[in-house]
């Protein structure tokens, strides 16, 4: 799970780390009096899921109240699109509007846990900035990394070696190693994936300061945070991806025409992959997951549908957990609410199949039943391009 | 022979009183697997289909012998179901539950690292080794047995393919689920390892997907240490960058986890490459036609 540069910050604060004074504005005039507040120059920073912002004119420099607001008036309503977006780009709902700082240095810090050794991984660089992920490909060298021994925690030796390896000045070393310690803390109490400071900046007064700040959140830890729900932004994200996020559905929209419904992530994904040998795209990723229910496959296959690009859909079933029979009900169900417009291929192997080909059979749909995955693949490409 | 499990495999199901836990435990004995124990903290004393359930491992171990367990525990309590296995001494853990906290996988897999704990998944569909004993959810029916391993990071998509193989008439050795999470306690190297000192086995089907670097490990490992044939498929050539497919694991972080690096990397180790998720049972057919 994703959110916002200011909650992230929020957080930050909370365990003690530097970041600089602000606050979020969802309105010119709160951007006027965040601006008027803080006094002097000010920085108004569009609160988007997606990096680059920087680069694509999401964040601008205001030296009054007045043009703060009109900058956050130009933003807010507009969508802005970098280069982690698509096209379309994405809504800007909110700004951060914090003081503007003297930099001396940009630096780099954030922890993730590496898979392969699966422990906590404090990465930390002193080319810190835009292009982190340019520095990382081609100077790896340059990423100091610091593996963290789960059972005993952050240890300032760690934190001593990156603070002085990104020759920070001896005063600058100890807090430099008691922020490190601190954003530990976070990224364990708080369950992150990732905690991620860019850039970290040595102010021109010579303090340390989280001028940038990502926290991305394990959504398998969602029991034990449940304020987690507060910071959620739909505004962010996909509606249909959102609506399939609320049935546990896993749900991810693509640019072909062919939509499919899949029981199982490889399955789904080896869908889509043979769709494309047969010579068309995928409208899109669509896992039911293993143990769904009737009401899942049907909201499921509604969401499938409600998708105006999709001009045929394949229905690729392996039932073990997943009985076909529900699949097919479930698939019948959706039907009565919204009119099945598009041909629909359907494969489905395993439990109670036999029951669920009859329930198909009988149900009137315009239904294509295929044998195989190579079959329901060709059937499906034929019926997106009109052919059957 | 095979792998992990055979007709010695003595099984204790965590979990067995759960909807799932319940539902799997009886499939795995009809299967004909020996489930000697099931856990259930609280309801220790009653039983279940005749298995005696327990309060704890450490008890059901003492009492029954078990040597395996299979965890149905709900992602809140996994981990620690997972330690008190691993405390309770038993040498092969199956976890199946999905969405566990990456975190408490961080200390369980630190805590493994010193005990002779094997761990299978979390997030997986299990273990099987045809005609010997099934443990994990997948439909015992589409497997046959013979001499091919298989091992994929996938459910449903194994299923897939061990079907295939049984329509063209190859039996497995052992399939294998080692689970979708970007943690998980037994790699495609460490199978691989396996596969090749096990004399039944004869060909190894390996089904990766986008994300990590499980492939390219397995492709290192197979250019230096194996001498039994390798068909492999790798999902995802189709899935956008950057974004996550389901499994925690499917996630491209870098140019070096597409599904195109992967396959560049397994075809220089001499795998052979099935292009299409339909043609790997036509595939590791072929090869073990022309490797007889």
């Amino acid at each position: 799970m994703k959110i916002h540069e200011y909650q992230a910050k929020d957080i930050l604060r909370e365990y003690g780390i530097p970041v600089p004074r602000g606050g979020m504005a969802a309105t010119a005039q709160e951007a006027r009096e965040v601006a008027s507040r803080l006094r002097g120059e000010v920085v108004i920073k569009a609160q988007v899921y997606a990096g680059g912002r920087g680069k694509a004119g999401g964040i601008r420099m205001a030296s009054s109240p007045e043009e703060a607001g009109e900058l956050a008036q130009e933003m807010m309503g507009s969508r802005l699109i970098t280069h982690q977006t698509s096209a379309e780009g994405v809504p800007v709902e909110k700004v951060l509007v914090e003081e503007a700082v003297g930099i001396e240095r940009e630096l780099y810090l954030g922890i993730v846990i590496d898979s392969a050794r699966g422990m906590p991984v404090m990465m930390a660089s002193e080319a810190g900035g835009m292009d982190i992920e340019e520095v990382a490909a081609k100077m790896p060298q340059k990423i100091l990394k610091a593996y963290i021994e789960p059972v005993i925690g952050f240890q300032p030796f760690l934190g001593r070696r990156l603070a002085f390896g990104m020759n920070l000045a001896a005063e600058q070393v100890r807090p430099a190693t008691q922020l490190m310690g601190n954003l530990y803390r976070a990224f364990v109490e708080k369950d992150c994936s990732l905690a991620e400071i860019n850039p970290l900046v040595v102010t021109s007064d010579g303090r340390l300061l989280a001028l940038d700040a990502k926290l991305n959140l394990d959504d398998n830890a969602f029991f034990r945070h449940r304020d987690w729900d507060t910071l959620r932004d739909p505004e962010q994200e996909d509606e249909l991806e959102l609506e399939a996020s609320r049935h546990n559905i896993s749900y991810i929209k693509l640019d072909g025409d062919v939509g499919c419904m899949v029981n199982g992530a490889g399955l789904a994904m080896a869908t889509m992959d043979i769709i494309k040998l047969m010579g068309a795209q995928p409208a899109n990723f669509l896992d039911v997951g293993g143990g769904a229910s009737e009401e899942m496959v049907t909201k499921a296959f509604t969401l499938l549908l409600a998708d105006p690009k999709v001009k045929a859909a394949l229905i690729n079933i392996f039932g073990g957990i997943l009985r076909c029979d529900i699949v097919a009900r479930g698939v019948i169900q959706a039907a009565k609410q919204v009119e099945v417009k598009v041909p629909v291929v359907v494969r489905m192997r395993g439990t109670n199949v036999d029951e669920g080909m009859r329930l198909l059979a009988e149900s009137g749909l315009p239904i294509i039943l295929a044998a195989d995955l190579r079959d329901a693949a060709e059937k499906v490409v034929a019926a997106e391009e009109g052919k059957i | 022979m095979s792998i992990l499990v055979d007709e010695n495999t003595r099984l204790v199901v965590q979990g067995i009183t759960g909807s799932e836990g319940s539902f799997h435990a009886r499939k795995c004995m009809e299967y004909g697997t020996k489930v000697v124990a099931g856990v259930t903290p609280g309801k220790g004393g009653s039983s279940f289909e005749g298995v005696p359930v327990f309060n704890s491992v450490e008890q059901a171990v003492r009492e029954t012998g078990a040597n395996a367990s299979m965890i149905f525990v709900p992602p809140a309590f996994a981990a620690d179901a997972i330690l008190e296995a691993a405390d309770g001494g038993i040498p092969l853990v199956v976890c199946i539950t999905d969405g566990i906290p990456t975190f408490d996988m961080v200390t369980v897999l630190r805590y493994l690292k010193e005990g002779k704990t094997r761990l299978i998944g979390p997030n997986c569909p299990g273990v099987i080794s045809p005609g010997k004993c099934k443990v994990g959810l997948m439909p015992g029916d589409i497997h046959m047995p013979g001499s091919v391993g298989v091992v994929s990071r996938s459910g449903t998509l194994t299923y897939e393919a061990v079907a295939q193989l049984t329509e063209q008439g190859v039996g497995q050795s052992t399939c294998i689920g080692v689970g979708g999470d970007p943690l998980i306690g037994t790699t495609f190297v460490e199978v691989l390892r396996m596969f090749q000192g096990d004399a039944q086995t004869r060909l190894v089907v390996l089904i990766g997907e986008i994300g990590g670097m499980a492939e390219q490990e397995a492709a290192a490992f197979i250019k230096s240490k194996m001498n039994k044939p390798v068909i492999a498929f790798v999902a995802g050539s189709t899935a956008p960058p950057g974004r996550r497919m389901g499994h925690a694991g499917a996630i491209i972080t870098g140019s070096s986890a597409t599904a195109q690096e992967k396959i560049a990397a397994l075809a220089s180790a001499s795998a052979t490459i099935a292009q299409s998720p339909a043609e790997i049972g036509m595939v590791a057919r072929r090869v073990l036609e022309g490797s007889a």
